[in-house]
């Protein structure tokens, strides 16, 4: 099955595109980015704080499959209901610098939504250090909570 | 003469993909490595050496210790490095579609 995310990351440029397309009416894709308990779920991660508002901060925790607690941390900048969140993204006790998020929200239909995330990093090299933690880990972690959530839904 | 390395090598050992991992984060010494295995320092350091002769892992001298850390102009040789990034990414959304497409129908 075709992924229905994408990914552009341009050669030494230190930023990074997300774009993803969303069968869901663009109120609903804002929600699952600002309550708590929705985010949880599909991050997996538990939040310890978040102020959806200009000059408000957020903190989320993950576990993962050793039982150790990582934590990210951030400044929201800037937050317009269904269209806009600018904020910070650092993680905790690793030497990678904090990157600067924009994310736009879109209308497509009615029923329908379009999400385009545009991260900013320090440098070409911490891009490219990001780009290959996910495959350095594996997915297994992934995969685990992708079971677990779709086994609760069922 | 030494084998011929290659990055698929590099990865298809779990213990060394470990190694990878604990390397992703940061740049750690021989003996800090090899304190996440039972395995013996023996073993890790043939592990080590086997990366760093793919040439995943650099070398990098600290004061009196050697640091290794991973050499993403390696990572990027490994075809398409990105996939596992935008997948992880891809089942983060379709998950956030599902939970939606539910809060929705529980409305």
């Amino acid at each position: 099955m075709e992924l229905k995310t994408k990914v552009h990351a341009e050669d030494d440029k230190q930023e990074l595109l997300i774009i993803r397309e969303f069968d869901l009416p663009l109120e609903l894709l804002f929600k699952a980015y600002v309550e708590p308990e929705i985010i949880q779920q599909w991050m997996g991660t538990k939040v310890l704080k978040l102020e959806n508002k200009k000059h408000g901060s957020w903190q989320f925790e993950t576990t993962d499959y050793n039982g150790n607690k990582h934590r990210f941390n951030g400044v929201i900048h800037d937050f317009s209901p269904n269209q806009k969140i600018t904020r910070t993204f650092e993680m905790e006790n690793t030497p990678f610098p904090v990157q600067l998020e924009f994310l736009g929200f879109e209308k497509l239909t009615e029923n329908t939504s379009q999400l385009n995330i545009h991260i900013v990093y320090k440098s070409v090299a911490d891009r490219d250090q990001m780009l290959q933690l996910p495959f350095a880990q594996g997915l297994n972690m992934a995969h685990n909570r992708l079971q677990d959530i779709v086994e609760k839904l069922k | 003469m030494k084998l011929r390395r290659d990055v698929f090598q590099a990865i298809a050992d779990p213990t060394r993909r470990a190694i990878i991992t604990l390397v992703a984060l940061q740049a750690m010494t021989p003996s800090a490595i090899a304190e996440n295995f039972d395995s013996s320092r023996q073993t890790i350091s043939k592990h080590i050496q086997i990366l760093t002769e793919c040439e995943i892992l650099e070398q990098e001298q600290n004061g009196r210790e050697i640091y290794y850390h991973l050499n993403p102009q390696k990572m990027k040789e490994i075809a398409d490095f990105i996939e596992p990034f935008r997948k992880l990414w891809d089942e983060r959304f379709n998950n956030l579609e599902s939970i939606m497409k539910k809060y929705k129908s529980n409305k």
